[in-house]
């Protein structure tokens, strides 16, 4: 049985469709990739998978239960983690009580429980000598690494990643890869946006192909990128 | 070779000065409740105003500050509070002290269901919210022909000549029974300031404290991560109309006298008390203590000129709002790095034994 699973989903706002009849399964421990233009609607898909987003119709389901109506809260402690395209620190909570939050609400436990498995987050995340940082303060590459710590916090059974490799040297790129692998190795289930291709295909088994809110293609990572449609659409950006 | 991550770090919360100011904390306690030895009772009503302000001002702060809930209602709580204790004297024949609590009890049960229209708000809308909510109370208990409807009434005299206390009081300390009821109420807003205090103090540094914290900064992310913003927030709103209509209470007992405009002033109860938290520092339990003390030191300079005197105030906060956004508390803070009451949760990785990189978890 998928762990995640899409079933016609759509939304738009107001004439502008962001999903339009989405449908897709994520098997436990998977590694599936999303991709697609810019204004596709992949970040669209997160937000209702989450539940930050409602959807117009359709139907989510998570460990087949349908979530469609839950909110976010409720799904974060099913199962889902995520992380946000554009950073959403708690801008006045330290990078460690930024991951701490995460642990102890999403994972129902207290303080003393966690706080060793978030000593363990910020180090792998290469956030630890920001420990006591106020979140606000951190660069946005910092921010990002964050978003990632406070996810992986959650315990998530799906980690929903959106674009977490841009702006990274060549060095960091391969650590988060590493990072990545490690973390779909234990047994969490990972979705994830990304522009650089690269990075996505040394991590993911199938990738899925967004466009104007619709799945244009679904397969091997080899196999679409080879496929004429989704060259056109990804013309001038390296692969 | 993987260190046992849990032996190589630590959580800590105190500061030196927050050890150092527990010590002077605890001693200034002390002197405060022994201050009617040695105080005149013009003094005594003015620490009575300072506490009974405080108390408000930080259960505003809790709400405004912590919860991101901006109230400009908070008078519906003093005022039902206060009439509850009058109801509870007049009609049930309480003593007053012993009706303060009914005052609480009421200002909870005004705000379950006011809740559910005020959280339907936001920002602008949940501050008007609130304020009709203050005002459709008021006009409700100017109807209680009972007592006094619009005009208001007075504590009955032999109600006021007996609070609890009151003759342990004056034959104790020697004075005559409405100093003696002075000091009574004096002590009774000291011990709510620092039980407030320290309630706040114990949630912030709880676990709905930092559920609270994240809900304040980013709710969207902080319902991503497992936190349930409106059960918290509706907590905090609940915990601030119990301590308000306390308070409220407890002002009226003093008082001895209540109207519905004067129980329900938006002025005296939610702008002063606005003025005090945005003057002293947002978001901080030093804030309200420096702010109160900050529009007693002005009131008393100011007193002569009569309604310059608001004008007055309006400016020096608009002025302080500019220069110093996070209030004087966060302008000392900022620069010095002091806290009194700190909720931080600092990790303390021991040198040399960082858990291994890339090892599994635990
Ligand atoms: N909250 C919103 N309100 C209105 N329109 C929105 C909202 N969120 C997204 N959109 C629109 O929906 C479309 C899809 O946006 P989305 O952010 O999902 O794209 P994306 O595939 O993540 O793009 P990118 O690669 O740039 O991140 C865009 O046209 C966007 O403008
Ligand atoms: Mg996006």
């Amino acid at each position: 049985m998928p762990i995640l699973e899409l079933d016609q989903v759509s939304k738009s706002f107001g004439a502008v469709p962001a999903a339009e009849a989405v449908s897709f399964a994520v098997e436990p421990g998977e590694a599936l990739g999303i991709i697609g233009p810019n204004g596709a609607g992949k970040s669209t898909l997160f937000n209702l998978i989450t539940g930050n987003i409602g959807v117009d119709s359709g139907r989510v389901l998570f460990g087949g239960e349908d979530v469609t109506r839950a909110p976010p809260m409720r799904r974060c402690l099913a199962g889902i983690g995520r992380t946000f395209q554009i950073p959403q620190p708690f801008q006045r909570l330290t990078v460690f009580e930024n991951v701490l939050t995460a642990a102890m609400f999403g994972n129902r436990s207290s303080q003393a429980e966690v706080s060793g498995d978030c000593a363990r987050i910020l180090v792998d995340t290469g956030l630890v000598a920001h420990a006591n940082v106020p979140a606000g303060k951190l660069t946005l590459l910092q921010r990002k690494r964050l978003e990632l710590a406070r996810a992986l916090a959650t315990g998530p059974k799906v980690l929903l990643l959106d674009e977490i490799a841009g702006g990274l040297t060549e060095a960091e790129c391969g650590a988060l890869v590493d990072l990545v692998r490690a973390i779909n190795a234990r047994g969490t289930a990972i979705v994830w946006i990304e522009h650089v291709l690269h990075a996505l295909t040394s991590v993911v088994n199938r990738l899925v192909v967004l466009d104007f809110g619709r799945v244009i293609a679904t397969g091997e990572p080899a196999a679409i990128m080879a496929s004429r449609q989704v060259r056109e659409i990804y013309l001038g950006i390296e692969v | 070779m993987s260190v046992d991550a849990l032996s190589s770090f630590r959580v800590t919360t105190g500061t030196r000065a927050s050890g150092a100011f527990a010590l002077v904390a605890a001693a200034l306690i002390v002197i405060a409740f022994a201050a009617p030895l040695f105080v005149s009772r013009s003094v005594i009503q003015n620490l009575f105003f300072i506490l009974t302000m405080l108390a408000l001002a930080q259960n505003w702060n809790l709400l405004a500050g912590y919860a991101g809930l901006v109230s400009v209602g908070q008078q519906a709580f003093v005022g039902i509070g206060a009439y509850a204790m009058f109801g509870a004297v007049i009609l049930g024949g309480m003593d007053p002290v012993a009706a303060i609590a009914v005052g609480g009890v009421a200002a909870v049960l005004l705000a379950i269901p006011t809740a559910f229209f005020v959280f339907r708000l936001y920002g602008a809308y949940f501050a008007i919210g609130t304020w009709v909510i203050a005002e459709v109370a008021r006009l409700v208990v100017a109807q209680w022909k009972s007592l006094g409807g619009g005009t208001g009434t007075s504590l009955p005299r032999d109600a006021t000549r007996s609070i609890w206390g009151q003759e342990a009081v004056a034959a104790l300390f020697g004075v005559r029974g409405p100093h003696a009821a002075d000091i009574v109420s004096y002590w009774l807003a000291l011990v709510l300031v620092i039980a407030t205090i320290g309630f706040i103090y114990r949630l912030l540094r709880s676990r709905q404290g930092l559920g609270l914290a994240a809900v304040r900064d980013n709710q969207d992310a902080a319902r991503s991560v497992g936190v349930d913003a409106l059960r918290l927030k509706t907590l905090v709103y609940l915990a601030a109309a119990f301590g308000t209509g306390l308070v409220g209470a407890l002002i009226y007992v003093q008082k001895a006298r209540i109207s519905p405009d004067a129980a329900f002033s938006v002025v005296d109860w939610t702008a002063y008390v606005i003025f005090i938290v945005v003057i002293g520092g947002i978001g901080t339990i030093e804030g309200p203590i420096v702010g109160i003390i900050v529009l007693f030191l002005l009131q008393n300079a100011l007193s002569d000129y009569g309604s310059w005197y608001l004008l007055l105030l309006g400016l020096i906060g608009i002025a302080v709002m500019l220069f110093a956004p996070r209030g004087l508390w966060g302008f000392f803070t900022d620069r010095t790095g002091i806290e009194l009451f700190p909720v931080r949760r600092n990790l303390i990785v021991a040198p040399g034994a960082t858990p291994d990189k890339g090892g599994p978890h635990g």
